[in-house]
């Protein structure tokens, strides 16, 4: 909270910059009548003196406060007896918890020592010296940088070309971080995955067909060895996309031809939107509708014909699956259907061929690798999906192919994985990131592959 | 003279032999073509259809008229109106000897422990929160609505069937009766649930409410907003207006459409290494979950950004560079007004979905079980989708109901998010 109000008197400070440097520049040159002697217009002079102002100061707060947790906690550390010290990191980590919480009064977990209160003091002391000094600190910058710039304020002075790169350089700034965010991406799962491929060997990962990622607590449990074989996962995961390709390839892709080669004007303006509602429904009601309505549906139904069906079955999952990604498949296909230059509908036409022969002879060759494009981008998003099948798909790990029993997939297991509490040394935790990197691997590839074709194709005809 | 048999037939009757056929062929196209647009109207039909049919019920409750006689001796019997003897207090006693006074011939445990049960145990609450803000009250009667229990709720609501045979529903014949003999005095009744749209949430379905829930999405969404509209529009300008064609732009827009590609679970991976394990920030906190949307919305943010940018004709450009504007006024004073209301649809829908989004959050621990409401985005808090998510797990019948409605809620602010863009678009877009 303390931190908003620093925050504040500095936006304040700046707008005061702001204004004396614009003063200042006006001033310089006898009011506002001496304008044409300055190199720039008097508010650049403004906010060259608000940048010196505000920038740097903020600069060091930013690094205060994301620096300050990490040496407190190592002052505090320092300070405790030898016996606490020398605790394994985690058990460390447990007291260095209570010690913050008895700071900020809140529930400790266990018994509160005396020395626990003293450095608990400790850390409360410590926290109140660095804020003061991160006041003192930051505010006499700031106060600093504002007579810097005050002074370079002069008619001669290039202001408007200083405050340009300065905005430049920000601009550039914020564009790294679509690379920032692929790298964090990549190394939190990769160091992870590099931890849990240290206990678990990666050939066992990859090509195990077993997968029960329960750790023994004591030695002698029963089933205490975990397993981590993939496969199993896999397949769920491939026979949901499966499924739900199969709802959605033929639904998306007849509806795309139909509104783009045969509705008439009023009733596509009807129908194309009323489509699309179905990519913004969330999927975490997609899920509700699959766990709630279309699995017992599924399941009574196959109950009167007989047939034994799970109440999680991958058929109910990957049916909803397909309904979401309807409009993915047909708004991309109708992209490229509209692509096709209509020279080679009008040849078709005029040879005598039918308008559905065109379609299907003339056209879908034509837009064939767009289509398939959109078709991986589609499986990509149906691998990758989590709402739908962490609700209506089961948790069991069975390798079949019968869309009638329950199967899990990997985003169910990530999920399972990592709800709830963590050790974050324990290889069944590990194993979340593991399969976050392999998901992050394929649909990576399938994503790169699919936008390769569609811009390849796209090129084609333009 | 033998004509060979092919001069016989001219090309017109091979057309016309198959012609039939295929206008049949052409026919059943079509109609394929119009079974799946309609079909995937159905859907859209059939999920709103579902959802509201089981939810609208939720914005009612069923509460029952009690005559509560505020006692001294169970309230305060030291008469000191202390407010810690007041909050204390048993007050769920007051409402069992209303109920008692109501049916005086319940004998038994098992029969009076039906009957404490039809009212909810947020009724001893909603005593309370009278007595302490009036402690007038105590030594006085007063007839008020109580809300029901959640099986008494379903069965008022018409989705436990009366006619069942007892062991299948879950509400015995007795406590039906006196179901019945309250509806014939009309003493229980349906009123509006102002409670499911402003509390928090609850174990009790009839005390759950998604005030919370609300918040949460809304200080996230207000974090969502802050940091991934000007990043998405910095970087839009940098990519459209300023940067050279190099290696490092294309490598730059290469990892935006990949990212956008990118399910959105391994975002969540990423707050939960990168924010949790590695800064130190707070679990289930609006704050760390707006900054993975953040990353999760900036992608169709710059896409949208770009597009918009784009649309602005070169001649604007031009114009002001050739009375001698810097590039950067260019950009700044000219382009980004005029691209400004393409910027705002494109943020509009990433919020949307940054709004329904719910896999990433569940990573970061906003799962959690709050009943508090949250009163900023350092406090702990859960979004509208996760507490959908977490209701539909929920076993009780009732809960159903409260997720539908919840569905509903969401839904709304979906639509109205997305009205606002097309009307934004329809308004300020302009054909050059």
């Amino acid at each position: 909270m303390s931190n908003t109000l620093l925050i504040l008197i500095l936006l304040g400070l700046m707008a005061l910059a702001y204004r004396l440097g614009m003063r200042r520049s006006q001033r310089l040159v006898g009011g506002p009548g001496g304008v044409r002697d300055l190199h720039s217009l008097p508010s650049y002079y403004g906010f060259f003196t608000a940048i010196w102002c505000g920038l740097p100061a903020l600069l060091v707060l930013f690094l205060w406060v994301s620096l300050q947790s990490g040496v407190i906690r190592d002052l505090v550390i320092a300070d405790l007896p030898e016996a606490v010290r020398t605790l394994p990191p985690a058990q460390l980590g447990l007291v260095i918890n209570d010690i913050q919480n008895l700071a900020q009064g809140n529930i400790v977990s266990g018994e509160v020592s005396l020395e626990m209160e003293r450095a608990a003091a400790h850390y409360q002391r410590l926290r109140q010296t660095s804020f003061a000094a991160s006041v003192v600190v930051v505010l006499s910058l700031a106060l600093l940088g504002l007579s810097v710039g005050w002074r370079l304020v002069s008619p001669k002075f290039r202001a408007r070309n200083r405050v340009e790169s300065v905005i430049k350089w920000l601009l550039v700034g914020c564009s790294t971080i679509a690379i920032f965010t692929t790298l964090g991406i990549v190394l939190s799962v990769l160091f992870e995955s590099i931890r849990f491929f240290e206990m678990v060997p990666i050939g066992e990962f990859l090509f195990g067909l077993d997968w029960s990622p329960q750790m023994a607590i004591r030695e002698d449990q029963v089933g205490s060895s975990g397993a981590f074989g993939v496969i199993p996962l896999f397949a769920g995961t491939l026979l949901i996309a499966l499924i739900a390709m199969l709802v959605a390839v033929p639904i998306g892709l007849m509806s795309a031809i139909y509104l783009s080669e045969y509705a008439g004007a009023r009733f596509r303006a009807w129908a194309k939107p009323l489509l699309e509602i179905l990519a913004g429904i969330p999927t975490v009601v997609y899920g509700f509708f699959a766990a709630l309505t279309v699995a017992p549906f599924i399941r009574d139904n196959g109950a009167l014909l007989g047939l034994d069906v799970s109440s999680e079955s991958a058929l109910a999952a990957g049916l909803v699956m397909g309904i979401m990604i309807i409009p993915f498949i047909s708004s991309l296909s109708d992209d490229v259907i509209n692509a096709v230059p209509q020279s080679m509908r009008d040849a078709s036409l005029g040879i005598g061929a039918t308008h559905s022969e065109t379609v299907r002879k003339v056209i879908l060759p034509a837009a064939l690798p767009g289509i398939v494009g959109g078709i991986l981008l589609a499986v990509s998003r149906a691998i990758g999906e989590t709402m739908i099948v962490v609700m209506a798909a089961g948790l069991s790990a069975n390798l079949t192919a019968n869309p009638l029993q329950s199967v899990t997939t990997v985003t169910v297991q990530i999920v399972t994985l990592l709800v709830g509490d963590q050790e974050f040394d324990s290889p069944k935790t590990l194993a979340a990131f593991a399969l976050g990197l392999l998901l992050f691997l394929i649909t990576l590839v399938l994503n790169v592959v699919a936008l390769h074709v569609v811009r390849k194709y796209r090129e084609a005809y333009e | 003279m033998n004509k060979p048999a092919v001069d016989q037939t001219r090309t017109i009757d091979r057309v016309n032999a198959t012609l039939k056929q295929r206008y049949n062929r052409e026919r059943r196209f079509r109609r394929f073509g119009l079974a799946a647009v309609i079909l995937g109207l159905l859907f859209v039909a059939l999920m709103f259809l579902n959802i509201i049919s089981q939810g609208y019920s939720a914005f009612y409750q069923t509460r029952i008229l009690l005559d509560i006689e505020y006692r001294q001796e169970v309230i305060d019997p030291a008469g000191e109106r202390d407010p810690a003897t007041l909050s204390a207090a048993d007050y769920a006693a007051l409402v069992k000897s209303a109920l008692r006074a109501l049916y005086p011939d319940v004998k038994g445990r098992g029969e009076k422990r039906e009957l404490y049960g039809m009212v909810s145990s947020g009724a001893a609450l909603v005593l309370r929160q009278r007595v302490m803000s009036d402690p007038e009250l105590i030594g006085s009667r007063q007839a008020l609505w109580l809300p029901a229990d959640d099986d008494i709720d379903m069965l008022v609501k018409g989705r436990i069937d009366r006619n069942a045979p007892e062991s299948e529903r879950r509400i015995k014949n007795r406590v039906l009766a006196w179901v019945e003999q309250l509806e014939a005095r009309g003493a229980i009744e349906k009123q509006f649930n102002l409670g499911f749209l402003t509390g928090g949430d609850s174990r009790e379905p009839e005390l759950a409410g998604i005030g919370g829930a609300v918040m949460g999405s809304l200080y996230t969404l207000i974090v969502t907003l802050l940091l991934s509209f000007p990043i998405g529009v910095a970087t839009a300008l940098y990519l459209e207006e300023f940067a050279p064609r190099n290696r490092w732009t294309d490598l730059v827009e290469v990892n935006i459409n990949n990212l956008a590609a990118v399910p959105s679970i391994v975002f969540g991976l990423l707050g939960l290494a990168v924010f949790i394990n590695f800064f130190g920030l707070p679990r289930s906190a609006p704050l760390v979950g707006g900054m993975v949307l953040t990353l999760m919305t900036l992608p169709t943010i710059i896409i949208a950004s770009r597009a918009a940018l784009k649309a602005v004709p070169p001649s604007i450009r031009e114009a002001a560079l050739g009375i001698g504007a810097s590039r950067t006024q260019t950009v700044f004073h000219h382009v980004l007004p005029l691209a400004m209301p393409g910027m705002l649809t494109g943020t509009i829908i990433g919020m949307a979905q940054a709004l329904g989004e719910t896999a990433p959050l569940l990573m970061i621990g906003m799962v959690a079980f709050i009943v508090d409401i949250p009163g900023g985005p350092m406090d702990p808090a859960t979004v509208l989708p996760v507490q959908i998510f977490l209701w539909a797990d929920s076993p009780e019948r009732a809960f159903m109901e409260k997720t539908s409605a919840a569905i509903m809620v969401l839904l709304g602010f979906l639509i109205l998010m997305n009205v606002i863009a097309v009307i934004l678009r329809k308004r300020f877009e302009r054909r050059w």
